[in-house]
């Protein structure tokens, strides 16, 4: 079994053996085991992919092919570069954290962990998949495991959440589904045969009339589930619903999946027709951008505020993606990755927070610093740097965002440029205005007094989370190189 | 003639013999070991599913009029597994309710009967072939439709269900007589030599392709379909939505590929409208139903359009696709029913409502039923998905993309109504949700048959591979 197909392996068995299991105690455990030799893998697969690349100039490096569907030429096909490993570090940590965050599950404990780890079958599976079959089947996977998720071990109004956000992404991925069959049936414009392989795809000048009228299908439908503005909306109402590990894994991992999607298979095989449609889509992810920053400033639910914030956090994505820039392109990268391992930070707090207060409405909070020191310390420190403080992995991504951004020599990006960096300030607003309220003042609430100190299972799962947000910060120089030279064919088949 | 070229129809010949014999043991069994006839009958048809699966020559026989090739074998092996699930999951219905009544041979006999008649039916090289085999396959089941004579609502169904399937041969005999009036002959290799496009062999197309709608439930010929499913015994639904939909889906795709072929530029605007039509009104009425067996029923006419989207091709690519998705749906629709049916004969319940919080008393029911609903929706990894999107592949590859836009569209609404029932299942708790309870062997055979064909189709890619080898026969 190669290094890679051991992420879609590995996980399975898990689940196999967790079918056996009897309880939470059992439950938990096989998880753990599972996730802690998913996350040694990811580390090493780090490691490797240096070791590999230093010797390995290829595109994709550990790539495996083999046939699957032969008359239709789908492949099962993987590999890996720069931009694939980071986010399957990503995954890991996110998925670890999640599952020790998840210790106290009372309620149908076995099926909840199954479920998560389909969901992390499926995530591991896009970032590895080189065909383009393989790699919306995997989609799929990814998405549908959300709804039994939500509805099941989900709060308020969990059934519509559930449901909204199914349908959305599922209609996404009906539309997503044309994109590609367009992309397929113009393979072999330039006689070739007809084919899935991303790499290959990518070598065809496909037809400008087929990009125009292909990467619109192709770029919505993954971009949904990266929270593009209009599309947002299942979003902030799955998150407030979910249960906290979900929650983490939601807008730490599956929403990655979009911006990575745009990038390799939307701007990456229709270079011509991001040309012709960025400035519609860099409108859009603007707005976003703006609308989410505004709209975290009026909620007082934890979790929405949260939840508004990714859609502005992840419109940065989209719209740095779309300024067709190195630079920016790198800071998209950080960007997904900063917000992952963010995210998932803040959405675990707010879990513990809920679960001592049994509320997330941040006027009924306030002085949790003096009751609950540590969760408090993180949540001012995911704060700081979800508002690019310099010196947390925010600030990274977000200067790169900028000054690639920036370079744009048209007047209209540049001024759209200047509107999105206003969000930022918008952004330390609603993140200091929720760290005066709820943790510095007063303690409103006697109840409060009593909170139960952060266990160590809980803490296990911040500092997982909280290591790569410092350590990105402070170096990152490694991982944005790593990213840096996987751009280049990217360079090469849009600029 | 050479009597050896009767191991032609081998199929045929052994199933008449099963069931004469199913007769025959009647009579000279003792009153009380009445039910061991529904054991029997489930043996001698296994070894004939069995005896199928052996290669046959091809050939044809009787001047033309029967035909038989590797495809439409393979086809009847699928026809085969299917009814052989499907008398798995009826065994304790029929051991409880039916032998009691002293009717479980004639069951069988007429169940036998009308798969014959879609051997026929499926083999026909004439129209008179397949005339007597569409006949012979439609009446044994409004018989069988009315089987529970106890209930008012089973002999209603069978009423309906004579009444629009003799208006549709009525309709498709009347259009097969304009097509012998044009070409002059009733033998498919002769029409195909003159066939041409006038008013009159087109009309007779209408006609003769509006009969065929009627069994396959496409829109506007679908009225009947809820109807009827609602009142006739689970087992008969579940038949008329497996394996009476695929054989005549089968039928239909053989004389449009081959015999009509000249008239394609015809048909494909019918049955573009037709696609739609039947995609988009199954599913706006599977929305709001609330009894299990209508529901499955609209979901069944949805399929059916999608379905159409390989028809609609006409060549090697559109045969391959539609006989893949008829043979996944086939097991995805047969766990659907069979557990439709475990829980209706343990508890009479058939409402959706019914199964709240069903997954906390009896998980594995839940599971499949869940397995059957993902794979009905099309959720990979299970069969439906890689199905549909083989269907959506091939309506694509002729550059039919609005087609297949409007298809993934309706694939996201009928996701909506699969989930409900999923989320009455999984999502919702019950204080009066139906007690646990155990299947029996049976069932659990017949269910455990169509789950493995849910997982493994799909993801077993030589198959696919096999079959487009084997669609390379019709044209």
């Amino acid at each position: 079994m190669d290094i890679l197909s051991l992420f879609i392996t590995v996980p399975i068995i898990t689940i196999l053996v967790l079918v056996f299991t009897k309880g939470l105690k059992q439950a938990r455990i096989i998880s753990m085991v599972g996730s802690i030799i998913q996350f040694v893998m990811a580390i090493n697969l780090v490691f490797a992919y240096f070791n590999e690349r230093a010797v390995n100039d290829a595109i994709m490096v550990f790539a495996k092919d083999v046939v699957w569907f032969k008359q239709f030429n789908i492949h099962y096909s993987i590999g890996v570069d720069g931009i694939s490993v980071a986010l399957l570090l990503l995954t890991s940590i996110v998925v670890l954290a999640g599952v020790f965050i998840s210790w106290k599950m009372k309620d149908l404990p076995k099926e909840f962990f199954i479920s998560l780890l389909v969901l992390s079958i499926g995530v591991y599976g896009f970032f590895i998949s080189i065909d383009l079959f393989m790699m919306f089947v995997f989609f799929e996977i990814a998405v549908i495991p959300m709804y039994l998720l939500i509805g099941i071990w989900g709060t308020g109004p969990r059934e519509y959440s559930a449901m909204k956000l199914t349908l959305m992404l599922m209609g996404a991925s009906a539309v997503l589904l044309v994109g590609i069959l367009g992309i397929y049936f113009n393979t072999n414009a330039d006689g070739g045969a007809l084919t899935f392989n991303i790499l290959e795809i990518a070598q065809v000048n496909i037809p400008l009339e087929a990009q125009k009228l292909f990467f619109p299908l192709t770029f919505i439908g993954f971009a949904v589930i990266g929270a593009l503005f209009p599309f947002h909306t299942w979003s902030p109402d799955g998150h407030a619903s979910a249960p906290t590990a979900v929650s983490m894994l939601h807008a730490g991992v599956l929403m990655k999946l979009g911006g990575y999607g745009v990038f390799r298979v939307a701007m990456y095989l229709l270079p011509e027709g991001a040309l012709h449609w960025s400035w519609f889509f860099i409108v859009l992810a603007v707005i976003g951008v703006i609308y989410g920053a505004f709209a975290a400033l009026k909620q007082t639910d934890l979790k929405y505020i949260n939840a508004y914030s990714s859609v502005s956090h992840l419109g940065l994505v989209l719209f740095a993606l779309l300024m067709l820039n190195k630079t920016s392109w790198n800071g998209a990268i950080l960007q997904s990755l900063s917000h992952g391992f963010m995210t998932a930070l803040f959405f675990a707090l707010i879990g513990m927070i809920y679960e001592r207060t049994h509320t997330r409405d941040v006027t009924k909070l306030g002085g949790l610093l003096k009751v609950i020191p540590f969760i408090s310390v993180v949540y001012v420190i995911a704060g700081l740097a979800s508002l690019g403080l310099p010196g947390f992995s925010g600030f990274v991504a977000e200067m790169n965002i900028f000054v690639g951004a920036f370079q744009h020599d048209n007047m209209f990006y540049r001024i759209l440029t200047i509107i999105s960096v206003s969000a930022i300030v918008v952004t330390a607003v609603y993140i200091l205005r929720v760290v005066g309220v709820m943790l510095m003042g007063p303690i409103n609430n006697e109840a409060y007094l009593k909170l139960e100190r952060v266990t160590w299972y809980e803490k296990f799962g911040i500092l997982l989370l909280l290591i790569p947000i410092v350590g990105m910060g402070v170096a990152p120089l490694w991982l944005s190189d790593m990213i840096l030279e996987s751009l280049q064919p990217f360079i090469q088949a849009v600029l | 003639m050479d009597f050896s070229s009767f191991l032609l129809m081998r199929q045929e010949i052994l199933l008449l013999a099963i069931a004469l014999l199913l007769i025959l043991t009647e009579i000279f069994m003792p009153q009380n070991k009445k039910s061991s006839i529904v054991d029997l009958a489930i043996f001698l048809f296994g070894i004939h599913v069995i005896i199928g699966f052996f290669a046959i020559e091809e050939g044809s026989m009787f001047g033309g009029m029967f035909n038989t090739n590797n495809l439409i074998h393979f086809f009847k092996n699928v026809l085969n597994v299917g009814v052989f699930v499907l008398l798995l999951q009826s065994a304790d219905w029929l051991k409880e309710k039916i032998v009691t009544h002293n009717r479980g041979t004639e069951f069988f006999v007429l169940l036998f009967s009308s798969l014959l008649g879609m051997y026929f039916m499926i083999s026909a090289g004439d129209f008179l072939m397949f005339y007597l085999g569409l006949e012979l396959s439609t009446l044994p089941i409004a018989a069988l439709a009315a089987y529970e004579t106890t209930k008012r609502i089973s002999s209603e169904a069978g009423i309906k269900l004579i009444l629009s399937a003799a208006l549709a041969s009525g309709v498709s005999l009347f259009g097969i007589s304009m097509l012998y009036a044009t070409t002059g002959s009733i033998y498919f290799n002769d029409i195909i030599e003159v066939i041409t496009a006038t008013n009159l062999s087109i009309l007779g197309l209408i006609l003769f392709f509006a009969g065929l709608a009627f069994k396959i439930s496409l829109v506007p010929f679908h009225f009947w379909t809820a109807d009827v499913y609602e009142g006739a015994p689970i087992s008969i639904a579940s038949y008329l939505s497996v394996i009476s939909k695929g054989a005549a889906v089968f039928i239909l795709m053989i004389l449009l590929f081959t015999v009509l072929k000249p008239l394609m530029h015809i048909w494909e605007h019918i049955i573009y409208v037709i696609a739609i039509a039947t995609m988009s009104i199954g599913n706006l009425f599977a929305l709001r139903q609330q009894n299990m067996k209508r529901f499955l029923a609209f979901s069944s006419i949805a399929q059916a359009g999608f379905i159409l989207l390989g028809l609609i091709i006409g060549n090697q690519l559109g045969t391959a696709t539609v006989v893949y998705f008829v043979l996944i749906y086939v097991f995805s629709n047969l766990a659907a029913f069979g557990v439709v049916q475990a829980i209706s004969l343990e508890t009479g319940k058939e409402n959706i409502n019914d199964y709240e919080g069903l997954y906390r008393t009896n998980p594995k029911l839940s599971l499949v039923m869940m397995l059957a609903l993902f794979s009905l929706a099309g959720i990979p990894p299970v069969a439906g998905f890689f199905g549909k999107f083989f269907l959506f592949i091939a309506a694509a590859s002729e550059g039919y993309y609005i087609l297949v836009f409007i298809a993934v569209v309706n694939v996201t609404i009928s996701l909506y109504y699969y989930l409900l029932v999923v989320r009455a299942m999984f999502l919702r708790k019950s204080e009066s949700a139906i007690p646990f309870f155990e299947n029996k062997l049976y069932m659990r055979l017949g269910l455990i048959i169509t789950v493995l064909g849910i997982l493994i189709l799909g993801l077993y890619s030589p198959l696919y591979d096999y079959i487009f080898e084997l669609s390379s026969k019709l044209l």
